[in-house]
């Protein structure tokens, strides 16, 4: 079988020199993507979501180092096929080869990954220009193209604005047309709807999810907000304290889920079906990272942890070819534990609303 | 843009007249007179305040001087160099003067600048260790430390450099002085720049253009300098205030026929004249350079110039 991968990240640890210590936020992830598929990667805030992308970006910060891993990268030049790895990979080989015409990224909070001096046009124009042997007017008609297809009216006076004069939205769109701007093969939003309201958190994911199936890009879409997987990705990633511990299709996350912390990210998520349940609140925080972790990071705040959890890190477990989660319940000589009863009400619910 | 910049002329031009009436008013409320002197009887001091319109009423002396000063005549020196032009006292004056501390303001902003960029740059690396060493030295030691360090060592010691200020070699005369003024601009402009550059390389737009695949020259310049920039322009007037201040000394210490050391002397002697005049002239170079740092702001940030738009 021909795989069809384009991102593989095999055990990547990075660790933050800090002035309190080292952080250990990301502690080894498995992460696979195919061709033309929405990837989503959700979790609490602090779980290494940001951190795993911009690893993948080559824009970690100067106190991050990479302690263990690989980030292969299929590189497709029309006729052959390469397989780079990217952390291997220099400063300035990433960016000329990579950043932009490989792989783009799309930041949470637009009203500040815009350059407030630069004009949208010029910003959108910049990668083309800095990449291929552009003429300024070729440029121009591109950028013009892209703000038409991320849905931008009256594209040319666009051109001429700066950031402080579009919305929030608005912005959002920009940073988008930016990242296609030349081409990429994979792109990755980091919670691109989060600084946004509602309604214009939907068209944006409408949008990506339009240009993903004009385009057929990958995406790995970061989120805390499993209402917003739903919608867009194919498969999930659930993150925990810089872990991967269940993935699978996003029918196998959302009707079988096998991880209590995927329970309860799941009973968490608002449900507009219903108006008899107070909304479940996950107790407790997320384990500091300054230190050194033992067993099931999840441990402390799962009421279903079993002895072994505390003192030994559960593997993952397979529960099907496309299905897996880190955690002991799922090995044979577990006791058989279920999901919460009102969990298992919702999912119902959520089945017969598809 | 157009709209913006008249607005703040006029700003400037009134500025300058509140500035010009205090000055007149605080001078003339002080105690002493030019001529206490006494040698001078009461008559004789009649005589003189006649002369030189001293006994009408205030406003009409305010009025005059003020249409004075618009043609470029400050008035006569009462007592330094006794009725001669003030006008022509100064004229070289300034000069050297404003030589020597422009010299030292772009000298000062450059050497600041690349030392607050490379510290940033090589954050928590020993280039960004010597940047604080260098920013403390020169904001906690005074201008002249530096003035008679070097007026000693290289002037005094090596012979390299003219030790008193020679009008033949008015350029060599002006090094050491220019350095000695300099010192606190690079020391204020480098501690500046380094933090407003660390806090613009950590924002999300230069992640951004870093995702896009910009980097080297063309990413610091064109993404974060010009970012930076911003809030370091805000600093670079009051520094030209601590920057005259400093000039009294060195003028002093170097024996430099400017404004700064006429200043000390027509304070000394009750010269009113002459104090006004010069006082009028740092002020007005203030206003100057705030109009200058204005209007830049305006160029380099669409905020503000678009402002008043829309
Ligand atoms: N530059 C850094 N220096 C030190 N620690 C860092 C740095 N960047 C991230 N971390 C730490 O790494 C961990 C993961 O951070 P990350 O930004 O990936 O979280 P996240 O999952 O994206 O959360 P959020 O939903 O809030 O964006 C956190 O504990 C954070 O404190
Ligand atoms: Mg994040």
């Amino acid at each position: 079988m021909q795989d069809n991968y384009i991102l593989r990240i095999k055990d990547l640890s990075i660790d933050f020199q800090t002035t309190a210590g080292i952080v250990h936020a990301i502690r080894g992830v498995d992460i696979d993507l195919e061709r033309g598929e929405t990837m989503a990667i959700v979790g609490e805030s602090g779980s290494g979501k940001s951190v795993t992308a911009k690893a993948i970006m080559g824009i970690l910060s100067n106190n991050a180092t990479v302690r263990s891993g690989v980030v292969e990268f299929h590189m497709d030049n029309e006729t052959s096929e390469t397989v780079v790895d990217l952390l291997k990979m220099d400063k300035k080989e990433i960016r000329q080869n990579i950043n932009g015409k490989q792989i783009a990224m799309v930041f949470q909070d637009p009203m500040t990954s815009l350059n407030p001096l630069m004009t949208i046009g010029k910003q959108i124009m910049e990668g083309v220009l800095w990449h291929y042997d552009y003429t300024k007017e070729a440029a121009y008609n591109r950028a013009l193209e892209l703000l038409e297809l991320v849905g931008i009216t009256d594209a040319k006076k666009r051109m001429k604005s700066y950031p402080h004069q579009l919305s929030g939205g608005m912005r959002q769109r920009v940073v988008i047309a930016i990242a296609l701007a030349c081409n990429p093969n994979l792109l990755i939003c980091d919670e691109p709807t989060t600084a946004l309201d509602v309604t214009i958190q939907a068209k944006i994911l409408e949008l990506i999810k339009d240009i993903q199936e004009k385009t057929g890009i990958s995406v790995i879409y970061i989120t805390h907000d499993l209402g917003v997987v739903a919608k867009v990705a194919d498969k999930v990633n659930v993150m925990y304290a810089g872990k991967i511990v269940e993935k699978g299709n996003i029918d196998e996350i959302f009707y079988e889920p096998k991880h209590p912390y995927t329970w309860a990210l799941l009973s968490a998520m608002p449900d507009l079906n219903t108006n008899d349940e107070r909304l479940y609140a996950l107790p407790g925080t997320p384990p500091n990272l300054l230190q050194e972790i033992k067993g099931d990071a999840f441990a402390p705040r799962n009421e279903y942890a079993l002895k072994i959890d505390k003192r030994l890190e559960p593997p993952m477990f397979k529960v099907s070819d496309t299905h897996f989660a880190a955690t002991w319940l799922l090995h044979p000589k577990a006791p058989k534990i279920a999901m919460p009863e009102a969990l298992q009400n919702k999912i119902q619910r959520m089945r017969e609303g598809a | 843009m157009a709209q913006y910049i008249t607005k703040r002329v006029v700003m400037a031009i009134v500025t300058i007249f509140i500035i010009l009436l205090m000055l007149f008013i605080m001078l003339r409320f002080m105690p002493g007179s030019p001529f206490n002197d006494e040698k001078l009887n009461d008559t004789q001091i009649e005589q003189l305040n006649e002369k030189y319109g001293l006994n009408k009423p205030i406003q009409v002396q305010f009025f005059n001087y003020v249409i004075n000063v618009m043609k470029g005549d400050f008035g006569v020196s009462y007592s330094i160099s006794k009725d001669s032009d003030i006008s022509v006292m100064l004229n070289t004056r300034v000069k050297v003067s404003f030589r020597i501390g422009g010299q030292a303001v772009l000298l000062g902003a450059i050497i600041g600048l690349l030392l607050g960029i490379a510290a940033a740059l090589n954050h928590n690396t020993f280039a960004d260790t010597l940047c604080t060493v260098i920013s403390v030295l020169g904001v906690s030691l005074p201008s002249y430390v530096f003035g008679l360090a070097l007026a000693y060592f290289v002037g005094f010691k090596a012979g390299w450099l003219p030790l008193l200020y020679d009008e033949k070699q008015t350029f060599l005369s002006s090094v050491m002085p220019t350095i000695a003024l300099c010192m606190f601009t690079v020391a204020t402009v480098a501690r500046f720049t380094r933090s407003e550059m660390l806090e613009v390389l950590g924002s999300e737009y230069m992640l951004l253009a870093e995702s896009k695949g910009i980097y080297g020259p063309k990413l610091i310049y064109r993404h974060a300098l010009r970012n930076a920039l911003i809030p370091i322009l805000t600093v670079l007037a009051p520094l030209v205030v601590d920057l005259m201040i400093g000039s009294l000394v060195i003028e002093k210490i170097f024996a430099i026929p400017g404004i700064g050391s006429l200043m000390v002397t027509a304070i000394q002697s009750n010269d009113y004249n002459v104090t006004i005049a010069i006082a009028f002239i740092y002020s007005a170079m203030y206003i100057f350079l705030m109009l200058i740092v204005d209007i830049l702001y305006g160029i380099i940030d669409p905020r503000i110039r678009l402002s008043n738009k829309e």
